[in-house]
């Protein structure tokens, strides 16, 4: 499985409450929180994203809130894959839950820049910044995890 | 090697003799929370996927709390979904107006968690349980459907970091106070993936509900969760209270903690968390001075009767600043009938302070109290991050109730001590 798009690049600490505002919970409409999608942080993401396109991030990621709204949102808005140094513990599960491939990597974090195309390797976890021609290499997911991607999500996973 | 606390308890509800730092387990679980928010996302996942029973209809806990009373008619309609699915499922621990509290002051005052329990919530505070011996972490909606339906969780079982207290708070600091310099000292991230384990005798000067308020802002440092040993005090609290028979679960002497932290409470002072992050933290003698607009005391951090107690003998005999609204919401229906017999309301009304019924409201920028361009509040809430309160342009200068309340009668952040 590949990715392939346009990178959307922020900064540290991109919280739960930027990527959806608590003013838009009222709703679990994907479509919806799509809409609203990083809005207090990044007002034209909504204008220009494109399906495909990538976020990259450095460290701590979806910190705050256990909203799962949040990662829906940015699943919803298109966002194939998300690149950080780190992420918060419950955005990570909650990714992973819900089948958006989201991937580790210092290197790629910081060199990668706003506006670049990416192609992202899940098989592999190559990473490819097609504008740089540089490629990194991000951590694979345990055997674990990786199970509850392929039987495609959480729920999923538990029918056996 | 030895096991850290949280990891003996994650042994137990595994079934294994010990884990380590790093290890994928699935563990049973003593409870599930979901609130108006999480839980409409989870039961779509839940009938999505085919359910048709939940594991336990006494350990899954509904509190309808964040948008409560419905605050519009889309929340009305996620607590009528919550609702439903509570009845159809004969969900026992079903919270709704009139019952509800705040859920994380609710859980622990209605025994409902306790010492050596194995929790998750689809709410990030619900790491606040630590405080009284329990592992307890937040998960997201997928988590807790997951969990509705078989009764387990996988997890991935932390590392430590060790937290080391010692001598006694002095004068008007708090346990609030004790968590903002922990995060100030360790950063946002400090802790991610970890749990931190609170111990030394400083341990013992805390109260249960100043733990609480530590606990519950565990997940602000990144971590899974944040554990207290069980000790007399936890005893005393859990007393004719706790539904299920205590375990006390205590770290081996040699665990493995990838850190240790000390503090010595003597040494602290009112802390206040700049915006728009929590580990942005000064003391109050750098603090003082910065004008506002609002002040909420409350939420899961700061909504008990200690809290309540504090602002009354701050506000009693004083009055509001002129041009600062403040806010304050007693957390449960408990504390909210307390604070009447107490003389409390009357203090806080008298004062000019609004007094709310229970709900969070507020501190997520939901409703009741929502901040305007350029507005400042001070709040015992757990967030300072941008727009969390309202306005992208506003600002949440986190602190205590002593601190709040003090700021909300000179309209700047103000040393109680001071006053």
């Amino acid at each position: 499985m590949q990715a392939k798009g346009r990178v959307h690049k922020y900064g540290n600490n991109v919280d739960t409450d930027v990527i959806i505002p608590a003013r838009y919970l009222n709703t679990s409409s994907r479509a919806e929180l799509a809409q609203h999608c990083m809005e207090d942080l990044d007002r034209n993401f909504v204008k220009t994203v494109k399906p495909g396109d990538i976020i990259v991030a450095n460290k701590n990621f979806g910190c705050g809130s256990s909203r799962e709204h949040a990662p829906i949102a940015i699943q919803a808005s298109g966002i194939s894959c998300v690149i950080a140094s780190t992420f918060a513990r419950i955005f990570y599960r909650n990714s992973i839950n819900i089948g958006l491939p989201i991937l580790e990597c210092e290197e790629a974090a910081e060199k990668i820049q706003d506006g670049d195309d990416v192609q992202v390797d899940f098989g592999t976890g190559v990473i490819t910044d097609l504008t740089s021609g540089k490629t990194f290499q991000a951590e694979p997911f345990p055997p674990f995890i990786q199970n509850i991607i392929d039987k495609g999500g959480l729920l999923n996973s538990l029918k056996g | 090697m030895g096991m850290t606390m949280t990891q003996k308890i994650l042994a137990a509800h595994a079934g294994l003799p010990s884990v380590k730092a790093g290890q994928l387990i699935e563990a049973k679980l003593d409870l599930v929370l979901g609130n108006d928010i999480t839980s409409p996302v989870a039961i779509n996942a839940f009938e999505k996927c085919g359910a048709d029973k939940v594991f336990d209809d006494t350990r899954i806990a509904l509190v309808l709390d964040h948008f409560v009373p419905n605050k519009d008619i889309k929340a009305a309609e996620q607590c009528r979904q919550t609702r439903d699915f509570a009845k159809s499922y004969h969900i026992q621990n079903f919270f709704d107006v009139g019952r509800m509290g705040i859920e994380h002051a609710l859980l622990p005052e209605q025994g409902l968690v306790g010492p050596g329990d194995c929790v998750i919530g689809a709410d990030s505070h619900t790491c606040t349980y630590g405080a009284l011996g329990a592992f307890s972490t937040g998960v997201g909606s997928t988590d807790m459907a997951a969990g509705m339906i078989s009764g387990k969780a996988w997890f991935k079982v932390p590392g430590a970091i060790r937290v080391v207290l010692k001598g006694k708070p002095t004068g008007w600091v708090s346990g609030k106070d004790v968590i903002l310099h922990l995060i100030g000292e360790i950063g946002v991230d400090g802790a991610l993936y970890q749990s931190l384990e609170f111990t030394g005798e400083g341990v013992a000067a805390l109260s249960v509900e100043d733990r609480l308020c530590i606990a519950n802002m565990a997940i602000e440092a990144g971590a899974k969760n944040g554990i207290f040993p069980v000790d007399d005090k936890t005893l005393a609290y859990e007393k004719g209270r706790f539904q299920r028979e205590v375990k006390i679960y205590e770290a081996d002497a040699d665990a493995d903690y990838e850190r240790t932290v000390k503090i010595d409470l003597s040494s602290l002072r009112p802390t206040v968390s700049f915006p728009h992050l929590p580990d942005n933290t000064r003391t109050i003698d750098e603090a003082a001075g910065v004008k506002i607009d609002q002040a909420v005391i409350g939420s899961c951090t700061n909504g008990r009767i200690e809290d309540m107690r504090v602002a009354a003998k701050i506000l009693k005999g004083r009055r509001v600043a002129d041009g600062v609204r403040c806010i304050v919401i007693p957390a449960t229906q408990k504390v909210y009938l307390q604070c009447i017999r107490e003389g409390l309301t009357e203090i806080f009304v008298e004062a000019g302070a609004v007094v709310s019924t229970p709900t969070c409201g507020p501190c997520l920028g939901g409703y009741m109290g929502i901040l305007g361009k350029g507005e400042r509040a001070v709040s015992t809430t757990n967030r300072n991050f941008v727009g969390r309160m309202g306005h992208v342009e506003s600002e949440v200068y986190l602190a205590s109730p002593a601190v709040a309340a003090a700021s909300a009668v000179t309209g700047k952040l103000t040393d109680p001590e001071k006053l």
